[in-house]
């Protein structure tokens, strides 16, 4: 706990010193990334100790603030949410470094390790703090640092449009939080986690509904995600790693935490979160299918996977609310691992995609082609986190997906028709989004890593050098490892689930059906695949030995003198699922179609804009601008009748306390 | 008696000042206003502190009473202005309004005394009145200099105020208070001077422009 805390105090005097050495942006990263590394190898230390089965600590500092207390804690599920962000904090601070190097002049880098550095203390803080005016202020802080390193090319007007939807997004959210805690406050009498209990039924319904609003934001639950396709392109790659695998996930840790402190959850909060995982899984992945922009193509699959912990979530919280111990462990267990997972495959995607983009200078999947050949290491990195996020064995993907599905499945079995009905939803969404999800990643690995380079840029790509590419090694290592040893990486749930469902942790995943034994089972199916692999790989070895090699075409496709323009495209590639989901993409095809034998140009793309946020909230703010726009008398400049309102408005304010002494 | 003789002379001070349109004149009402005040502690505390009290009180008088009007005249020789030409409201009205915020004052002051702060009505009254004579002419005027007086006497209404209800502040935090307001007056003094050098007139709602 305390190591935590000094950890915090690091990072944020690192940051400091990153801030002080702003114009020699090679001493503030060297000053920032080693405050980031030392910090989270002392902070590691205390969350793996309380997975491995050390108790919760809760340590409370005097913090002359009214309404607060500086009231900290570690539990499990603190740990459990601590170890990717502290892990992949560490692994894209390091990454970072030569990311940033061509934007060496002026004082931004250096400003930037500075926001990095608070926004990871701030993240920290978040997910230690036991009172809500502690947790509202590490939130903001959050919100603001991660507000400021995705303005970090704010020359653009791209990325100044992205900071500003992503700024507007966060506080609404935080309003509702705000809203959230107060009413909580109000009921408990303190802001102090511990204090809430015994609400009355109607204040824990409106609680959870601001809980889903305010930290649904952050997560990025459809519609509320509209800030995540446009933020983390915009952002350098290593905090787009950092924001779409860990920041997004403080988002789910706050509505854990609430489904913690509202007491028993009812059966109505579990089909509200299936809903919201059902439309977040399926909707991310389909827009994700439609997208040409690799980083904003994994922004919408960070949708999907959060759909996917939400539905976990709900399944969780049905099992306990209908009495099925099990069924809970399974979907709580689930999300947990989900979250580690996500962070893990989903960072090692964007630090990926980074390289790619540090290489090629293009994120446009269609302007890319071929880099396996000129990129074989990132290639490697990225296949392996293409099929962690698929949800394919034997990574670590395939695992928690696999806890919501046997949840699902075994409540299916136990109950009648009409409480098995979400659980059937899951299970169907569940497969649905698996197999949307392989193939957009099918799609983004085909067309970026494999066929022909389409640009020059391409074919002269190179690998990153060792500092960006092992971080990507190690997460990609990760993944294998939590996908290789499932029943220790569930095992290492058990604690935080314990919480969740209020039971011991002895008999965690331990009951009918033993979960860990079968996923004992499991695992050796991974182990028999990955030596099968490795056989047929030494055969193909064996065979090909003194044999001459020759290289071809890839996509050949008959045609006599083919070029690199004839491979598929992204669009071309997904069409048959985007034409499916036509009715939600609502996607512009821009053609001129050949015309005659001898045709003259031609050309046709496709262009698919975020359906929520066109069509639901520009509407909704234009007309509220309008609205306040009529307002802007009041602001007229004159100096004397400002102070006429604030003279007035304390005056009346005066008079109604007197009158009614 | 004489403290509630102390009070009405404040009440009278705000009422000329509501009715004044002489500069010279104002600036010479507000300084007898924050010299009187200076003397306030002596009758409203007990006689145990003498030594503080003396000193705060001879520093509100020298300040108030002596080092404000200097600056103020100071910078009204500067301008070239002597009177407010055109308020926004007129004197007969100001006065009227005067009478209408003083009856609020008294009400208010009736209430705010059941809460048991153990003053006479008279005296929170008079603070109040002092308030919210400052601010009314912080509203109404239009010479940046009358601004500046009506700040001074809303900050004179809030220093009557806290002498009153909290008997026993600690002298450096009155000290401070009267620290910033010697800064205030001494910076938007030489303010009002560059301003009407710049822009040749201190008419606070033709400063519209400066705005961004």
């Amino acid at each position: 706990m305390t190591l935590l805390v000094v950890a915090c105090g690091l990072l944020l005097l690192t940051g400091l010193g990153a801030l002080l050495l702003q114009r020699r942006p090679r001493g503030a990263a060297v000053f920032g990334v080693s405050g980031t590394v030392a910090a989270a190898m002392l902070g590691l230390y205390p969350c793996l100790r309380v997975l491995l089965g050390g108790s919760a600590e809760l340590m409370c500092l005097p913090w002359p603030v009214p309404g607060g207390a500086f009231a900290v804690g570690l539990d499990a599920v603190s740990a459990v949410f601590l170890i990717p962000v502290l892990f992949v904090a560490a692994l894209s601070a390091i990454y970072g470094v030569e990311y940033l190097q061509p934007f060496r002049e002026g004082p931004a880098a250096g400003r930037s390790w500075f926001y990095y550095n608070v926004l990871v203390a701030s993240m920290v803080m978040v997910l230690l703090a036991r009172n809500g005016l502690l947790f509202l202020m590490a939130w903001e802080c959050m919100s603001l640092a991660s507000f400021f390193l995705v303005m970090y090319e704010s020359e653009k007007p791209g990325v100044r449009e992205a900071g500003w939807v992503y700024l507007v997004a966060t506080h609404l959210g935080t309003a509702c939080l705000v809203a959230m805690f107060v009413l909580l406050g109000r009921e408990a009498g303190s802001l102090d986690f511990g204090r809430i209990g015994a609400l009355p039924p109607a204040v824990a319904a409106a609680a959870f509904c601001l809980a889903i609003i305010g930290f649904g934001t952050k997560a990025g639950f459809v519609p509320l995600h509209v800030w995540l396709p446009e933020a983390h392109p915009a952002a350098p790659s290593h905090v787009s790693a950092l924001l779409s695998g860990v920041m997004i996930k403080t988002g789910i840790y706050g509505l854990v935490r609430m489904l913690m402190l509202l007491g028993p959850p009812r059966t109505e909060w579990g089909w509200v979160l299936i809903g919201i995982g059902l439309t977040s899984g399926i909707l991310g992945v389909a827009y994700a299918l439609a997208q040409h922009d690799l980083k904003r193509l994994l922004a919408y699959h960070s949708v999907e996977n959060i759909g996917i912990i939400a539905l976990g979530l709900g399944v969780g919280v049905l099992g306990l609310s209908t009495g099925h111990p099990l069924i809970a462990q399974l979907g709580f267990g689930g999300a947990l691992l989900h979250v580690v997972n996500h962070a893990l495959f989903k960072s090692l995607l964007f630090l990926g995609a980074g390289a790619v983009v540090h290489a090629t200078g293009t994120r446009d999947i269609d302007h890319l082609g071929g880099l396996a050949k000129v990129m074989p290491w990132t290639a490697a990195a990225f296949f392996v986190g293409a099929v962690a996020i698929s949800g394919l064995p034997p990574l670590n993907g395939f695992v928690s997906e696999f806890l919501v599905y046997y949840g699902s499945f075994l409540s299916c079995l136990e109950s009648g028709a009409r409480a098995a009905l979400p659980f059937i939803g899951a299970i169907v969404g569940l497969a649905l989004i698996g197999g949307l999800a392989s193939a957009c990643f099918a799609k983004a690995f085909g067309i970026v890593f494999l066929g022909e380079p389409r640009t020059e840029q391409g074919r002269s790509a190179h690998d990153p050098g060792w500092t960006m590419r092992l971080p990507m090694l190690i997460l990609a290592m990760a993944c294998g490892a939590i996908g290789l040893g499932a029943p220790w990486a569930v095992r290492a749930m058990r604690p935080a689930v314990a919480l969740l469902t209020h039971e011991p942790t002895a008999i965690i995943f331990t009951g009918t059906g033993n979960v860990l034994d079968l996923l004992g089972g499991l695992t050796e199916c991974f182990w028999a695949l990955v030596g099968l692999v490795g056989i047929l790989g030494l055969g193909r070895w064996v065979l090909l030995r003194g044999r001459v090699v020759r290289q071809g075409l890839t996509w050949d496709c008959g045609y006599a003198v083919p070029s690199p323009r004839m491979q598929y495209t992204a669009s071309s590639f997904a069409q048959w699922f985007v034409d499916w989901f036509r009715w939600a993409l609502r996607t512009e095809h821009h053609r001129s179609l050949p015309q005659g034998v001898f045709s003259g140009t031609a050309f046709m793309n496709t262009e698919t804009e975020d359906g929520f946020h066109e069509g639901l909230f520009r509407p909704v703010f234009e007309r509220a601008r309008w609205a306040f726009s009529k307002l802007r008398w009041i602001q007229h400049g004159q100096l004397q009748l400002y102070v006429l309102y604030i003279a007035l408005t304390l005056v009346l304010l005066l008079i109604w306390y007197a009158s009614h002494l | 008696m004489l403290l509630d003789a102390v009070f009405v002379l404040l009440i009278l001070t705000n009422l000329i000042l509501l009715g004044s349109s002489l500069l010279s004149a104002s600036i010479r009402i507000v300084a007898v206003q924050g010299a009187v005040l200076g003397v306030l502690p002596f009758l409203a505390m007990a006689p145990d502190r003498l030594g503080r009290v003396l000193f705060l009180a001879v520093l509100t008088v020298a300040l108030k009473g002596g080092v404000f009007p200097w600056l103020l005249n100071r910078a009204l020789r500067e301008v070239h202005v002597r009177r407010e030409v055109a308020p926004l409201v007129g004197y007969s009205v100001s006065l009227a309004l005067g009478i209408g915020l003083l009856a609020l004052a008294f009400w208010l002051g009736g209430r705010i005394r059941d809460i048991g702060l153990g003053v006479s009505v008279l005296s929170l009254s008079t603070a109040l009145f002092m308030m919210f004579t400052g601010l009314f002419l912080v509203i109404s005027r239009q010479k940046a200099l009358s601004q500046v007086l009506g700040f001074l006497v809303l900050e004179n209404g809030i220093y009557a105020f806290g002498l009153l209800v909290v008997v026993n502040i600690h002298w450096l935090i009155e000290l401070g208070v009267l620290l910033d307001v010697f800064v205030a007056v001494f910076i938007m003094g030489v303010a009002i001077d560059q301003i009407s050098r710049a822009f040749d007139h201190m008419d606070v709602d033709q400063m519209n422009h400066l705005k961004g």
